[in-house]
């Protein structure tokens, strides 16, 4: 089906559920064009109430890192636990940190 | 009065009901997954729509009959929709300047009723607006898509639209009930939504490429409850159940 060069692209959609915080990746759609898109996501993911600001991003643009590179990328954050800010003592008083 | 109110809180419910069924029909047909929810989506706006309208209509005439009651049992002279939005969905172009030509009209009343003397239209008008907003934007620029698009997809909004003209005229008609409404300042003058329907319908078309079809026959008679052919098979489709299990509920 994605040979079909009549095929709309894909696009990944992110959603921002409240003004302030990050917009999250919620799923993807097909859609010609981002006017589509936008609407296509707005029917798609916020008949819930779920956001009030939509991002689309073709998906063919996303780069990804590979699987096989799991290993070399992230194994060696295991041993090293000092990266953690848990080493420190908290200050009396400080509540937010 | 109150038998004027009635009948035109009627008008705009059939109107809705009718079309919300006949989009309903693409639910799980749309032409692709995305189109689908859209449409239908817009197709419950519509149902809820007429829902309030139907209670309130309900409500006025004051026999107790209820959204379902109206919705469901009564006969096909009894409806009063125009006959544009009874015409089958055919491709999607057809399907979407039956919209288009209707969300065009819907826009302008319910921005006008906002200021309706009948609080519970104004009410009811004020919820609609949001929504009527967009459902135009999404026809109008399915217009532009389908006008501005391949040739196949020009002829197709351009069969459409030279098919469903003739359905156009009766969204503007005036008969006594309306006088009536209007001078009461219930509803607002037809003119003028005409008028505004009129300057987005040459807007939208004259950026789809497509041709205003001329005027010449306008066909009439769904305010009265003379139907096209379509009529009875819809309400055979929408009624059969609640016919089949009277009260039935789950």
């Amino acid at each position: 089906m994605s040979n079909n060069p009549n095929n709309w692209p894909l696009w990944e959609i992110f959603i921002q559920s409240k003004r302030g915080l990050e917009h999250k990746h919620v799923g993807s759609l097909h859609a010609a064009d981002p006017q589509m898109a936008i609407e296509n996501a707005r029917d798609v993911y916020t008949r819930r109430q779920e956001g009030n600001s939509i991002w689309v991003v073709l998906a063919e643009h996303v780069h990804a890192s590979r699987p096989e590179d799991a290993e070399s990328f992230y194994d060696p954050a295991d041993d090293k636990v000092y990266r953690h800010p848990t080493f420190y003592t908290m200050p009396e008083g400080a509540k937010y940190i | 009065m109150s038998n004027a109110l009635f009948t035109y809180t009627l008008r705009l419910a059939d109107d809705l009901l009718i079309l919300s069924q006949r989009l309903g029909e693409w639910c799980g047909h749309g032409p692709v997954l995305e189109e689908d929810i859209a449409l239908t989506n817009r197709a419950l706006d519509h149902l809820g729509e007429a829902r309030n309208l139907l209670t309130y209509a309900g409500q006025v005439e004051g026999k107790g009959r209820t959204e379902d009651d109206l919705a469901y049992l009564r006969m096909e002279r009894q409806y009063t929709n125009v006959k544009l939005v009874e015409q089958p969905n055919g491709d999607y172009a057809h399907t979407m300047v039956r919209s288009f030509l209707f969300d065009a009209y819907h826009l302008p009343l319910m921005q006008a009723l906002l200021k309706s003397t009948d609080e519970q239209l104004a009410a009811i008008a004020g919820k609609s607006v949001k929504e009527a907003t967009y459902h135009l934007r999404a026809s109008s620029e399915w217009i532009i898509r389908f006008g501005d698009g391949t040739e196949e997809s020009h002829q197709r909004a351009q069969a459409a639209l030279d098919n469903l003209w003739t359905y156009t005229g009766e969204l503007f008609e005036s008969d006594a009930v309306l006088e009536e409404m209007t001078k009461a300042g219930i509803a607002p003058d037809i003119a003028a939504i005409k008028e505004s329907w009129s300057k987005t319908v040459d807007q939208v078309l004259s950026e789809a490429t497509l041709k205003r079809p001329a005027d010449a026959f306008m066909m009439t008679g769904g305010r009265k409850g003379l139907h096209s052919e379509h009529m009875g098979f819809i309400l055979a489709e929408m009624q059969h159940v609640t016919r089949a299990y009277p009260g039935a509920e789950w």
